[in-house]
């Protein structure tokens, strides 16, 4: 990466922190969306300890993708809106390092917290507590390969008026792999079985999306723009 | 010709047989023009004539239905990051985040440039006459204000081509002035601008050429 390109990653990654933490209290929602998800299944299911520890690994991976789902859309509504994201399209930087940059701040605003709650609530759900690193490690590679693809939705439907309705159905399918392998890491770590298998599929799931994600949604938002 | 010359090809923005759809209705058809080094385009037209359009797609925001523009002899799409790093569009939309300070907002957009920025953010506040403002929010700034800010932008990064929107919109008559000073200052040095305007620009006439856009019709003059 060119001393520009990498300058420029590191403006967009700076502003859009500075944006989140000006704007804190709209960031927090989707925690608390991931926080109360989670607790909806005490309530609906069953508080009984071996039923929850049954649930926990399925029920905090589901809540971290839906919660993920819930801030997508704004990844590029407000660029759009605004104007940067054509300035940022015309940059003569290459545009996947710049949309690469609104991603990982992306994560970092949304993602990282919910890293960080995963095991509050699964403990809270009766996880054992050997599970919990399987658990860590699982949302470590997961969450940005959700931002990741979430970011090649959010590119093709920024320009459609309601595609805020549209994205959740686009992008379900497509995290169904993610949450199978992270939620499969954690009920094997439970059970006492290895979990390092589904924890590499996740990891290539992660440097799949790392590599095309970005020249996806870069293509995506040059149609958009249009 | 800062730009141009650096990369070893005059500067020199070229269209031809373009056409634009929007809505089932045809903007326009069979447009070509060719600017030069030092001269400016004005483009005219009713509202909804296609103006703003033209420009998006002159500065590759978007694909012409039909015919192709070329900078420096080369199709837009081969022509890529060499026409990027030469092209500063000002638009309808600010491209200003409300809840960053005027000087953040600068700064930004000096990054995505690429390069180090022409001059100093703050020196580019100060001619711009935002030079008290500095750290008050965008989203706090008026309409004209904004303006000018958005127009920050063409001093800190040196382009060649710069492809500007109604440049005159809600500024007042200094603003005015400094629109006129400004691309005066840019022709002069042998840059090329593409601007549509409702308002006199203040430019000198021989370095004006006008194109008009009238229902699908395309005529060229001498301004």
């Amino acid at each position: 990466m060119s001393a520009g390109a990498a300058g420029a990653f590191a403006a967009l990654v700076r502003r859009d922190l500075l944006l989140a933490w000006r704007r804190r209290g709209d960031r927090l929602v989707p925690l608390a969306f991931f926080v109360m998800v989670t607790a909806l299944f005490p309530l609906g299911v069953s508080p009984e300890r071996a039923v929850l520890a049954t649930l926990a690994p399925g029920v905090v991976w589901a809540g971290a993708v839906l919660a993920t789902l819930l801030g997508m859309d704004t990844l590029f509504r407000s660029d759009l809106e605004d104007g940067t994201l054509e300035q940022m399209l015309l940059s003569p930087l290459p545009a996947p390092v710049l949309v690469l940059a609104k991603v990982l701040a992306h994560w970092l605003v949304t993602g990282l917290p919910l890293v960080l709650a995963g095991p509050v609530l699964a403990g809270a759900l009766h996880l054992p507590a050997h599970a919990q690193p399987v658990l860590v490690a699982g949302l470590l590679l997961g969450t940005p390969a959700l931002s990741l693809v979430g970011a090649v939705g959010a590119s093709l439907t920024v320009g459609l008026r309601r595609g805020g309705m549209l994205l959740p159905v686009l992008l379900l399918p497509l995290y169904v792999p993610v949450l199978t392998f992270g939620a499969g890491a954690v009920a094997a770590a439970a059970a006492g079985l290895p979990a390092a298998g589904h924890l590499y599929a996740l990891g290539a799931i992660l440097a799949l999306a790392a590599t095309l994600a970005p020249w996806a949604a870069a293509a995506g938002l040059r149609i958009s723009v249009a | 010709m800062r730009e141009g010359s650096a990369e070893g090809a005059r500067p020199r923005l070229e269209a031809r047989g373009l056409a634009c759809v929007r809505g089932g209705r045809v903007l326009f058809r069979g447009l070509g023009l060719a600017v030069g080094a030092g001269e400016l385009l004005l483009v005219e037209g009713p509202n909804g004539a296609g103006k703003t359009t033209l420009l998006r797609v002159l500065c590759g925001l978007r694909e012409p239905e039909a015919g192709e523009v070329r900078w420096a002899g080369l199709p837009l799409r081969r022509a890529g990051m060499v026409f990027r790093a030469s092209v500063v569009y000002v638009g309808h939309a600010p491209g200003l985040k409300d809840d960053l300070t005027a000087l953040e907002n600068l700064a930004v957009a000096a990054a995505l440039g690429g390069r180090a920025p022409a001059i100093d953010p703050r020196e580019a506040l100060a001619r711009v006459g935002l030079g008290e403002r500095a750290h008050v929010r965008a989203g706090a700034l008026s309409a004209g204000q904004r303006r000018r800010l958005g127009l920050a932008r063409l001093l800190v990064r040196p382009a060649s081509l710069w492809v500007l929107d109604e440049p005159l919109s809600a500024v007042d008559r200094a603003g005015a002035g400094l629109v006129a000073d400004l691309l005066r200052g840019h022709l002069d040095a042998g840059g090329l601008a593409v601007v549509t305007s409702h308002a006199p620009l203040g430019v000198p006439g021989e370095r004006v050429r006008t194109l008009r856009l009238e229902g699908g019709a395309v005529t060229e003059g001498a301004a």
